[in-house]
């Protein structure tokens, strides 16, 4: 018998040692709930009520798109244009209004349009091209760049006070972004568990071929998936240019990688398969935590960066030397 | 040889178009034929199963029977042959199509996402609804009920990840059952289970019986054909040998029946006593995490020692240990005297040893690479300066090899894709004959290759022990080793359990040896001498 | 009896056709877009003008060979840009406006390449984690770094003799270009004459059986990675000594045009396969399209649409071309 069809059979190995590693989001949490308490004793002025609403604040933009990011990576695949849609979107948005109340339900809808069809794009190259998702995401991440910073370079559009209610209107203490990406996490939730469409994406992550034998179009759900992190990242495009009151062609620069490092950090490893909404949540109010926390502290923006690009590196390793054991 | 047992008139299927068959036979296989290149896999192969029995199906490596079943399964396609199913006849061309026709195969390797709970792998695919949700309560309650039906005690609601690798397999069955299937076949499906749930899966199996769900059962346990199966089917090359009850067969007919054959090609002569010289190799109480344990041999300069045993004997760990590919946990090795638990491949071709895996297209070559390319490779340290290969030295290398192994009509800049498998395998031995190795491990040296280069590469073979190499070559045709071996080490269930002298070899004291047939008549662990 | 497997079907081509068949597809886009060229701006190819061109395309030609080297072992590198804009940035600091200082630049940028590179190669080989996932993340931390070091504005200017390199010539020909061709003859004698350019190709055609024939594969793929980011310090050198000032966006972008041009240069995603001329091949019939649009009118950022699609193109027909064999 060769080396690896041994190896196929170690299934009880598997079993052993990964009891938490089994149950991502209770991990994330626990990390979560770590962080707060050393946030409360050893930072001053984190525990400010002000301070702790514009975590959350700060937590919608980047949560709304990494709940999208998360069904692409939950099927194994990935999304590097999702940074470039936001500012695309939300510079259509906000010119479309130019300050008219009339307008902004034609451009809500146009925007929710635009981020299917950008994610539609997206699922199309990946499945009939059969270009990897990397390159596919990544070249569309290009085009669009290119298209929008080719008509754009500077601020463009603006919002009336009317739709500034996404950005700024609270409900008692809870402002109203903050719902609004609980919704969708919700949404993205009862989607990934309890429709077939969800199972199924779980199913593509895990193992394609076995998925394929077992009747489930691959094609569509991942094309599917895609359309999905359209979605998620014109929902917070939306609540961006709320917030800005207008918008600019590099207002989603990041966001991309971020969405990634959210999704990963939250427990869902790159290789598909695993992993929930509420873990991706988790990751992201980490990140924003650290975020803050950094603020608080006064330490450099730049330096941030630095140390972003250290977690996710170490939480991806922390993770893919789990699954080696 | 034995001719295939016709069924009685009265049994037989009269299955023309559009008749209704009045048959006990709910699967036939007629005439089935199929070839590969350079090897002819199965040759009009005759296979029939009737309802709600459990048919054993057994035959040494390479005899046919995974090719006959991935037929079956709809994985592969026959050149030519028909497949009657209750009846009618059919034609796979995926295995989709088999699964919907009510036939499941258990793989080896399951097909199975450990990231998914028990019901939700069951169910993949065909998910429950209940408006335009999952029923997830549903969903478990039928698993549930599933489950117990088959006297399985696993919670729906675990991961597969979770389970034991018995417990996997329980589930693959379940799932093979709720896609109604009414034949399963399962292969080797007690390769890597324990003495008690092997005991589990024959009571499952008997439980299927009563169902009236059929069921082929692949396997090289020959007690386990005894125990479990109404009838049993041997395959040997590719042909049908015989069908016939269990009942009517013991052991030893069922080791006879599976082996013995005319010599086909004659071997080079064996090592004299005076060629073979000092040990090379010694190795004492190997054992490793997985499946061996207790190994002792020693192999000498100038000799062949030929490794025979089934799938899932541990053959190719044992390689894979020696070679530094896999990790000893216990016992010694020792190269020329020095101790050799190398931990790395490099280590091992730095101390003189070389690996022909048992697939060469994955492990043995880099198929896009040139054939220059892949010989020079292992040996390319000891041609280059600073780094610099020496491209006149490496050419003339090439050459020899190329004119040794009767290379020369390859273009030596062919990527290596292209070429035959025999001469692939050319490509393999030159690239380890280049690193001057002094032991060279073959494991199943002349797989997929026709019969003209097989003769080929067992001259090289000889012609090589004969310059001091000293040869562990595993294979699992028996000719092979019968006709190469200076001398036989079987192993059975991760240990050698007997060893042969190279005179008088036949190949069923191999099978026996190889089948465990003879361990309750005293095994001995071969210590060479 | 010997029968000959051949991965193609057998046909009743001539040798031209086979032949012509066998011509990277690349060359002859490169032609076409010359001959587009030729006809709208045949100025262009006036010896002095096309030198500039080569002088401008020096930088990205020796940054795409050093993603090469990983790109053939099997790994990505997304870090180029960054480590560029960071180079630059400690150029730009070390030598202040004093040609004496050149020296210890040139030291410091090398020393600052090969730990970059060391660090990118350990983490993807032995924490296993993804190439692209670790340069992603050194992406980050090199930004941040950058501007951490130059606190947003870079202290004093580059010298004349730093600047040499990249904007200076010897009578007609560019140092520049000179410096592509040393590199570029340097690259072919790597991969082509020593036993660690046939590792490399080794061990991204088939990973396993190259260690399986004693190659270390660690040590030779954190080789590439170093490889790749001297290059890219010989690139930040020629870049910064054309473009004379050193801010924050410098090498930006870099690492996207550096995979496409090598992607579009024939070398597989999966490695294995390519050549330097390829590569070479590849980033002039990028820069030369882009120059392309400029004659033609187009806005300097649709050079990203153009990349964009290009990249994606060239993928999806990879991608087409292995499935018709």
């Amino acid at each position: 018998m060769s080396a690896t069809t041994t190896n196929a059979r170690q299934g009880g190995k598997l079993s052993a040692g990964n009891l938490i590693g089994r149950i991502p989001t209770l991990g994330v949490y626990g990390v979560l709930i770590l962080m707060f308490i050393l946030a409360s004793i050893f930072v001053p002025g984190f525990t400010k009520p002000q301070n702790l609403t514009n975590v959350l604040q700060h937590s919608v933009v980047l949560g709304l798109v990494a709940i999208g990011q998360t069904f692409v990576i939950l099927a194994a695949s990935l999304d590097l244009s999702v940074g470039v849609m936001i500012s695309l979107i939300g510079v259509a948005t906000s010119l479309l209004i130019s300050g008219r109340v009339s307008m902004i339900l034609p451009a809500v809808i146009v925007a929710l349009l635009l981020g299917i069809l950008l994610g539609l794009i997206n699922g199309l190259i990946i499945t009939k091209l059969r270009v990897n998702s990397f390159i596919a995401t990544l070249g569309m991440m290009l085009v669009l760049e290119g298209a929008l910073f080719s008509r754009f370079d500077n601020f463009a559009g603006r919002v009336p006070r009317q739709f500034e209610f996404l950005g700024y209107k609270t409900v008692g203490p809870v402002p109203v972004g903050v719902l609004l990406m609980l919704a969708v996490a919700a949404l993205a939730w009862l989607i990934l568990r309890f429709t077939k469409f969800g199972h199924h994406v779980y199913g593509i992550g895990g193992n394609a071929e076995v998925s394929r034998l077992s009747g489930v179009r691959t094609d569509r759900i991942m094309i599917g998936a895609h359309i999905l992190a359209g979605l998620g990242a014109a929902i917070s495009a939306l609540f961006l240019v709320s917030r800005l009151r207008t918008a600019a062609p590099w207002i989603g620069k990041g966001l991309e990688l971020d969405s990634i490092a959210a999704v990963v950090v939250g427990g869902a490893p790159l290789s598909g398969g695993r992993g929930s909404v509420w873990g991706t949540i988790g990751g992201v109010l980490i990140l924003s935590i650290l975020n803050n926390v950094f603020n608080l502290l006064a330490v450099d923006a730049f330096l941030q960066d630095v140390m972003r690009g250290a977690i996710v590196i170490l939480v991806v390793a922390f993770y893919s030397a789990r699954l080696r054991k | 040889m034995d001719n295939l047992q016709h069924p009685l008139p009265s049994e037989a299927a009269v299955s023309l178009q559009g008749q209704a068959p009045i048959s006990s036979y709910i699967l036939e296989m007629r005439n089935i034929t199929k070839a590969f290149p350079g090897v002819l896999a199965l040759n009009n192969v005759t296979f029939e199963c009737r309802r709600g029995e459990v048919l054993a199906l057994v035959g040494e490596n390479g005899a046919g029977k995974s090719t006959l079943m991935k037929i079956l399964s709809g994985a592969y396609q026959a050149d030519s042959g028909r497949l009657i199913l209750r009846g009618q006849e059919v034609n796979f061309e995926h295995p989709r199509e088999a699964q919907l026709a009510g036939i499941s195969i258990i793989y080896q390797e399951f097909n199975l996402l450990p990231d998914r709970t028990v019901a939700q792998n069951i169910f993949l695919g065909r998910e429950p609804r209940r408006g335009p949700l999952v029923d997830q309560a549903r969903m478990v309650q039928e698993t549930a009920r599933l489950l117990e039906n088959l006297g399985v005690r696993i919670n729906p609601q675990t991961m597969v990840g979770m389970l034991s690798v018995a417990q996997q397999q329980e589930v693959e069955i379940a799932k093979a059952l709720s896609l109604d299937a009414d034949i399963i076949v399962m292969d080797e499906p007690t390769a890597a289970l324990s003495t008690y749930e092997v005991d589990n899966l024959l009571d499952l199996v008997r439980r299927l019986r009563e169902r009236g769900v059929t069921v082929i059962y692949i396997t090289h346990r020959l007690e386990e054909v005894f125990k479990i199966a109404d009838r049993v089917t041997v395959l040997k090359d590719g042909e049908t040998v015989i069908t016939t009850g269990c009942a009517d067969v013991t052991r030893d007919d069922l080791v006879h029946y599976m082996v013995g054959r005319e010599f086909s090609h004659y071997f080079p002569p064996k090592a004299r006593q005076e060629d073979i010289t000092d040990v090379v190799l010694k190795v004492e109480n190997i054992s490793t995490n997985n499946l061996l344990h207790d190994i002792s041999f020693e192999v000498r300069r100038g000799e062949i020692v030929g490794v025979a045993g089934l799938e899932g004997s541990g053959r190719t760990e044992l390689a894979r240990a020696l070679f530094g590919a896999e990790r000893a946990t216990h016992g010694s090795i020792t190269l020329n005297g020095k101790p050799a638990r190398f931990r790395s491949p490099r280590q091992a071709i730095k101390s003189g040893v070389g690996f022909i895996t048992e697939d060469r297209k994955k492990e043995g070559l880099v198929l896009m690479l040139s054939v220059r390319n892949n010989v020079a490779l292992p040996s390319l340290p000891a041609r280059q300066r600073i780094g610099f290969i020496r491209m006149a030295e490496e050419r003339s290398l090439v050459a020899n090899y190329a004119e040794l192994l009767d290379l020369r009509s390859v273009n030596d800049r062919q990527e290596v894709q292209f070429l035959s498998g025999g001469n692939q395998q050319k490509v393999v031995l030159a690239k380890w004959l280049a690193t001057q190795a002094k032991l060279l491990i073959f494991d199943e040296p002349t797989r997929g290759i026709d019969v003209g280069a097989k003769a080929g590469i067992h001259q090289l073979m000889r012609e090589i022990a004969s310059r001091g190499v000293g040869i562990l070559m595993i294979s699992s045709e028996l000719p092979e080793v019968i006709g190469m071996s200076d001398r036989v080490l079987v192993m059975h269930q991760g240990t050698i359990v007997k060893e042969l002298p190279g005179a008088d070899l036949t190949e069923a004291a191999i099978m026996r040896a190889a089948t465990g047939t003879d361990a309750t008549n005293g095994s001995q662990q071969g210590v060479s001498r | 009896m010997e029968t000959t497997t051949t991965a193609r079907p057998s046909t009743e081509r001539t040798a031209l056709q086979r032949g012509l068949r066998n011509i990277p597809v690349i060359y002859v886009v490169l032609l076409i877009v010359f001959i587009a060229i030729a006809i709208i701006q045949p100025s262009f190819f006036r010896p002095l003008t096309f030198l500039g061109f080569l002088k401008r395309a020096a930088p990205i030609l020796v940054v795409a060979f050093g993603q090469m080297y990983v790109m053939l072992s099997g790994e990505f590198d997304l870090s180029v840009g960054s480590l560029i804009t960071l180079l630059a940035a400690i150029a730009t600091n070390t030598i202040n406006s004093d040609p004496a200082n050149v020296g210890r630049a040139f030291l410091f940028m090398f020393l600052i390449a090969v730990l970059v590179g060391v660090v990118n190669g350990l983490i993807t080989t032995q924490l296993r984690v993804p190439s692209f996932i670790t340069t992603l993340g050194m992406l980050l931390i090199l930004v941040g770094m950058a501007w951490v070091i130059t606190k947003g504005a870079p202290r004093g200017s580059l010298t004349d003799n730093f600047r040499i390199f990249g904007r200076g010539n010897i009578g007609d020909i560019p140092i520049a270009v000179l410096v592509v061709v040393v590199w570029a003859a340097l690259g072919v004698a790597l991969m082509h004459f020593t036993t660690f350019g046939r590792r490399i190709y080794a061990i991204g055609g088939n990973p396993v059986a190259s260690r399986l024939s004693g190659i270390q594969v660690s040590f030779t793929k954190t080789m590439a990675f170093v490889l790749c980011s001297v290059s890219a310090m010989v690139g930040a050198v020629l870049l910064t000594g054309f473009a004379g000032v050193s801010g924050l966006t410098v090498g930006s972008g870099y690492e996207f045009q550096a995979i496409s041009a090598v992607v579009l240069g024939g070398v597989a995603l999966t490695g294995g396969r390519g050549n330097i001329a390829g590569v070479i091949a590849g980033t002039l019939t990028l820069q030369a399209m882009f120059s392309l649009l400029n004659f033609i009118g187009f806005p300097l950022p649709i050079r990203l649409t153009v990349e964009g699609l290009i990249l994606i193109g060239a993928v999806a027909l990879a991608a087409w071309r292995e499935r018709r064999v």
